[in-house]
């Protein structure tokens, strides 16, 4: 693996997943329910939390399954210790407020029958009464319900989101490699979201679904099967029509996903990139490009939206059957007198219920659905906290703040790869002394990079062994190592924060003073005063208001704040000019006099000076010496060195051929 | 939304369709509680089956056609929504390209590409919603009261009550949840930015240690997301019980109210049975209602960030002759580059990045620029293909000011390679072709070879041909460069910058990029910005710029002989022995 292309995941942006586009759509299904307690809540939810990108929508593509869903489930009931009681008089809430649901329209059709038809005016105030303290009771439980599981749900997914980002901290760095950041961001995003909204509503809905369904179907066949049976036969032809609607759906929203996608991955692509289309006029292959995905998707999303659309009319249309055939042949029934005593509060009862079951009817399927999701994405969230952390210290680990540190570093035949098959370090030998500054010096994936992540045991080592102060690192405790060790990365990163923040992440108990200090000393002091704010200035994007140049002032300000034993410097100064280079040489010199440093460069002026410079090439050191004694070799280095002062005229007459 | 909402206009037959497909739904849908009462009241009570079964295939027939409402309703609504959508998003792309370098950093790309996305998705959303719902929720409210008027006005009083206090419940619910899932979202705003900072940031993180810190933060703002979401969830979790229970209030007392009307004969149990029916589906519609505004405030804050972009004027743009009478417009022949006292700064109460700057550039000359981090190097450069302008002075190109050529005569003939420019998906030959859409694999061999790009093109898998991922990641950095100088050398422009182009490249290539670029047919004026003295000590002209000011002007021997910076550079980078015989 070449070193440069390490930091490949840290710079390129992760396009956003489009997921969020398929959202507002999915209301429709249940548009047209009646139920009150179906429209509100989910969706005024759904409002405040669309960054995290919502759960997948209704009738959206194909539903992902979890692989073990039992197993997963019971772990994630183990996020739930600690609310087991809110959660249990949630439930309880949930079955008080199902069953309310249930009698109310059971005492509306008690009323007309047994009161209002007889005329019985104080029966009919007693039944207002009765009916007066179940709604009462209805609305108390749905408040319990709602305010329980509000806590429950969020401290759970909390709990979730703490547990994913302390695991982040510990994962090895090979972790990251192997992951884009779009990936690992999906686990916060996606994943613990689908988990919050199925707690949040979804997994309640779908208990109070069943309950509401079976109640119903029982209290329906009590009152009168005959006309149970009428109500209910318009189910097979509702799964009927929902099964055929789907079926196209799913495929029909790949489709849109996919050309979304497509769009949405060139307006990334174009927008990043505008400066370099302004530069070579193409703004109209851009227009034209662009607008072809963009009418592409116009032709894809119609179909789909439309039938997907459709749904919402046609339970409408189902439910307004129900309701004719409940009315009609219960009036049959009546007049005819048959199928036992249909009375008007029969029909009025069947009216009220037939309503009642086919909302969890329609929604029961999403909810599942979101279960099922929600669970897939618990288990991916589990996969990630169930990877294997950075080895723990040693329990006889040494911790160099302790103890002192001298700065003697030794690498003794080090062999290293980041994959099984490409070996990025052979054999590796050095050793440095205490205060000698080493340069490393080497092509592009020659494996300095290595040698520094080696370490800075961001990497174990395959064979061999590192020494600091005839001490293995492997029995060092890490966090004393790194605190030892200071880095100045070639990816200078920048938080969004202010300039002093920024500088003052090297050492978090730094007076302001001192912060402006080690800006001096990186000569970084002068341009931050230029800034807007100065020393306040927040930097956006990470840092993409200040040149290259500039980021890498402040990341060397940050190393000299930190005051390390060791200082690395990869690539520090690769776009400062190179007299400032001077400069922060000077000052750093004075800094760092008796301290033990390394210094990568590709720049041979940033390193000449060093006590010793190691030349690298394909994992193996080829030459080592002080910048004289190399260039009286006239090998590897000298035909290095010749070439920073080759003037492309000298060319013009000869082909001088430098190695490598 | 005053100005988006043109974008309905070519819709405007499916706009207006929408809403009466939807009130034909809303009307049959109206119609059945009231046929039921007639079964009730005139079927049962009479023992009549006819009549029964007449209004029974009614009811039934009803449905139907209720039923192809609401389809023709969700045909043209989502016809007009994403007709609307698409328009709206091409409008943008098309202003975002009219845009110069300024407007593009005045926005910032992430938050284009979001406009882009997001907000036109959202507001896309909101109008098919709209076209639907918004119709058919005030509709069936309408509709459903009128029909309780006319069952029993004195029952419909009841309504006087309820239908304000399911208005302000709602109403205060919305105005006090708003802000709080504003607060919400900047809540997880916060979360997602820490973690992303962490996963970009790892290995700083680590260096220096800084978990217990990160995990401290990131506590914080966890918990002050969960604080305010379980508040936000609280909050939620009293309205519908709420307004649940004015509906239910109001069906009791209609219930007993209704119940003495029978009893005194003013009222019939069917009527009762539609009345409590259409109860249910006002106080329905009213909390849909409330919903919809929701969506709408949240549709209103894309529409702004949309109408932001369109509103804002491109800052350069081609100059009024040359729109009027194309063939006339001045063309660069030679290529001939003149600064006029040229003083800039990006932002109009900003300290000057460039002062009083003057210097020509003759025709196939080699003008280098050299400076410390922060002299405006590249702000120099960028003046010439106008990508900004000068707020004092004038760039002339072959004597005729830049900003009288068409943008597209002009960058037509400048090359020029960014510090950090951008290939793009496709083959290595497509990402060559941005120079010449025409060209054949001859010229991009030909320019490949003189950028030094030749040889390791022909390694990769399928040479010329390899598809690039975006934003080219599988080329190293040196690799990239080189590509980036092909394919503006393609242009074969009359003036080529190359601003750091070659910071990755090793020197031996760069010296080959030099001399290739010199012996090459095409002669062309060359602005070359380096660091390195020895990318600089051949060029015809070599400017040393000193935080915005020439500090001199002159080939290497002259400055390296008078120019006290230039000779503090050069020390810099060359040790004492060698600056003998470099």
């Amino acid at each position: 693996m070449p070193e440069d292309t390490h930091n490949v995941h840290g710079n390129s942006s992760q396009p956003t997943k489009p997921s969020s586009f398929s959202k507002g759509y999915g209301h429709n299904s249940a548009s047209s329910s009646q139920n009150p307690r179906s429209v509100g809540a989910p969706d005024m939810r759904g409002f405040g939390r669309r960054g995290f990108h919502g759960p997948r929508g209704r009738f959206m593509g194909p539903v992902e399954k979890p692989k073990n869903l039992g197993k997963t489930l019971i772990r994630l009931g183990g996020y739930l210790k600690g609310d087991i009681l809110g959660l249990v008089i949630a439930i309880l809430a949930v079955l008080l407020n199902t069953a309310c649901t249930l009698i109310g329209p059971l005492l509306i059709g008690q009323a007309i029958d047994k009161y209002i038809i007889p005329r019985d005016f104080q029966g009919l105030m007693r039944i207002s009464l009765v009916l007066l303290g179940v709604y009462l009771l209805n609305s108390l439980a749905a408040f319990l319900q709602g305010f329980f599981m509000a806590s429950v749900s969020e401290n759970t997914v909390a709990r979730i989101r703490k547990d994913l980002f302390s695991k982040y901290q510990v994962l090895p760095l090979k972790f990251f490699d192997a992951h884009t950041h779009g990936e690992l961001m999906s686990r916060l995003t996606n994943d613990v979201d689908a988990i919050s909204i199925t707690l949040h509503s979804a997994l309640i809905q779908f208990i109070s679904g069943i309950i509401t369904l079976v109640g119903t179907i029982v209290l329906m066949l009590v009152r009168s099967v005959t006309l149970t049976l009428i109500a209910l036969s318009i189910v097979p032809l509702m799964f009927l029509l929902t099964q055929l609607i789907t079926k196209h759906t799913s495929r029909l929203f790949m489709e849109q996903q996919q050309t979304l996608g497509e769009l949405n991955g060139k307006i990334e692509e174009i927008i990043s990139g505008q400066k370099v289309v302004k530069l070579f006029c193409r703004e109209q292959q851009a227009i034209a490009d662009f607008e072809e995905s963009n009418q592409k998707l116009k032709k894809t999303a119609l179909k789909a939206q439309v039938l997907s659309r459709i749904m919402g009319p046609t339970m409408n249309m189902l439910n307004n059957l129900g309701f004719a055939l409940v009315a009609g042949i219960g009036g049959l029934l009546a007049v005819k007198n048959i199928g036992g005593a249909v009375t008007v509060g029969t029909i009025s009862v069947f009216l009220n219920y037939s309503r009642q079951f086919t909302r969890p009817l329609n929604e029961m399927a999403n909810q599942y659905n979101m279960v099922l999701s929600a669970a897939a994405g618990a288990e991916r969230v589990f996969q990630v906290l169930d990877q294997e952390s950075e080895p723990a210290d040693a329990p006889d680990a040494v911790d160099l703040r302790e103890t002192g540190i001298k700065g003697h570093v030794e690498f003794e035949n080090v062999s290293f790869a980041y994959d099984d098959e490409n070996i990025v370090l052979k054999d590796f030998s050095l050793e440095v002394k205490p205060g000698q500054t080493v340069a490393l010096v080497g092509e592009t994936g020659a494996g300095k990079t290595t040698i520094i992540n080696l370490l800075m045991r961001f990497y174990d080592v395959k064979e061999g062994s590192i020494r600091i102060d005839g001490i293995d690192i492997r029995k060092i405790k890490r966090a004393s190592l790194r605190s030892c060790l200071g880095i100045v990365l070639q990816d200078t990163y920048l938080f969004n924060a202010t300039v002093r923040e920024n500088i003052r992440y090297g050492r978090l108990d730094a007076t302001d003073e001192e912060v402006e200090q080690a800006a001096k000393i990186a000569h970084a002091h002068d341009f931050i005063m230029r800034l807007p704010q100065g020393y306040d200035t927040v930097l956006s994007d990470d840092g993409s208001n200040l040149s290259h140049g500039q980021r890498q002032l402040l990341a060397i300000a940050r190393a000299v704040l930190a005051d390390p034993a060791i200082l690395i410097l990869d690539e520090a100064t690769s776009s400062v000019d190179t007299r400032t280079e001077v400069y922060i040489q000077k000052a750093m010199r004075n800094l760092m006099k008796g301290r033990t440093s390394f210094v990568i460069a590709h720049r041979l002026s940033t390193i000449k000076d060093a006590d010793l410079i190691v030349v690298i090439d394909k994992g193996r050191m080829v030459e080592k010496g002080t910048h004289h004694e190399l260039l009286k070799r006239k090998g590897v280095y000298y035909n290095l060195y010749q070439s920073q002062f080759v003037r492309s005229r000298q060319l013009d007459n000869r082909d001088i051929e430098v190695a490598p | 939304m005053v100005k988006i909402s043109r974008y309905l206009k070519p819709y405007w037959a499916y706009v207006l369709m929408a809403p009466l497909f939807m009130a034909l739904e809303v009307y049959m849908d109206l119609l059945q509680p009231n046929l039921m009462a007639d079964i009730v009241d005139n079927g049962i009570a009479n023992g009549d089956m006819n009549y029964v079964l007449t209004r029974l295939l009614i009811m039934l027939s009803i449905a139907l056609v209720g039923m192809v409402g609401g389809i023709g309703c969700v045909y043209t609504s989502t016809v007009a929504a994403l007709g609307f959508g698409t328009d709206i998003r091409s409008d943008l792309f098309r202003k975002i390209q009219t845009f110069s370098f300024s407007n593009l950093d005045r926005f910032q790309t992430s938050s284009l590409i979001t406009r882009l996305t997001n907000d036109v998705t959202q507001l896309q959303n909101v109008v098919a919603m709209s076209l639907a719902m918004m119709i058919r929720s005030p509709l069936l409210c309408i509709g459903s009261i009128i029909m309780t008027i006319r069952i029993s006005p004195s029952l419909a009083s009841v309504l006087l009550i309820a239908l304000p206090l399911t208005i302000i419940g709602t109403a205060v619910i919305i105005r006090k949840g708003f802000p709080l899932f504003r607060q919400v979202q900047s809540k997880i705003d916060r979360v997602n930015t820490i973690m992303r900072e962490n996963l970009a940031g790892v290995r700083l993180v680590k260096a220096f240690l800084r978990k217990d810190f990160e995990e401290n933060r990131f506590k914080n703002a966890n918990e002050e997301l969960r604080d305010i979401a379980i508040t936000a969830g609280r909050l939620m979790s009293i309205g519908m019980p709420l307004l649940m229970l004015i509906t239910n209030l109001a069906t009791v007392t209609v219930l007993w109210l209704g119940g003495i009307h029978v009893q005194n004969g003013s009222l019939q149990i069917g009527e009762l049975i539609a009345f409590i029916n259409y109860l249910v589906r006002i106080m329905m519609s009213l909390v849909m209602i409330a919903f919809i505004l929701t969506a709408f405030s949240r549709g209103k804050v894309s529409a702004d960030r949309i109408r932001e972009v369109l509103m804002e004027e491109p800052d350069i743009v081609d100059p009024a002759e040359s729109r009027n009478n194309p063939s006339q417009e001045p063309k660069i022949t030679r290529g001939q580059v003149v600064f006029e006292n040229v003083t800039f700064s990006y932002s109009p109460t900003g300290e000057p990045v460039l002062k009083n700057i003057s210097f020509t550039a003759e025709p196939g000359e080699t003008v280098a620029i050299i400076g410390e981090t922060g002299s405006g190097k590249t702000t120099l450069v960028s003046l010439i293909p106008r990508l900004y302008d000068p707020q004092e002075g004038r760039v002339l190109i072959d004597g005729v000011d830049v900003r009288e050529y068409s943008l597209y005569n002009l960058r037509k003939e400048i090359g020029m390679v960014m510090q950090n420019s951008l290939l793009f998906s496709g083959s290595i030959l497509d990402n060559l072709r941005w120079g010449d859409p025409d060209a054949d694999l001859e010229k991009a061999v030909e320019v490949a070879t003189i950028a030094q790009a030749h040889q390791f093109i022909m390694k990769t898998p399928n040479g010329y041909d390899t598809d690039l991922s975006q934003g080219g990641v599988n080329l190293s950095g040196g690799q990239k460069q080189r590509l980036n100088i092909a394919r503006a050398l393609m242009k074969r422009p009359k003036i080529l910058i190359l601003d750091d182009a070659t910071s990755a490249v090793d020197m031996v290539t760069e010296a080959k990029i030099q001399r290739a670029l010199r012996q090459w047919s095409h002669k062309c004026t060359t602005f070359i910005i380096a660091q390195r003295i020895s990318s600089v000590m051949d060029a015809d002209k070599i400017i040393v710029l000193d935080r915005g000011r020439i500090a001199g002007i002159g080939i290497h021997e002259e400055l390296l002989a008078s120019n006290p910076l230039y000779q503090d550079i050069y020390r810099s980078q060359v040790g004492k022995e060698e600056r003998a015989h470099a």
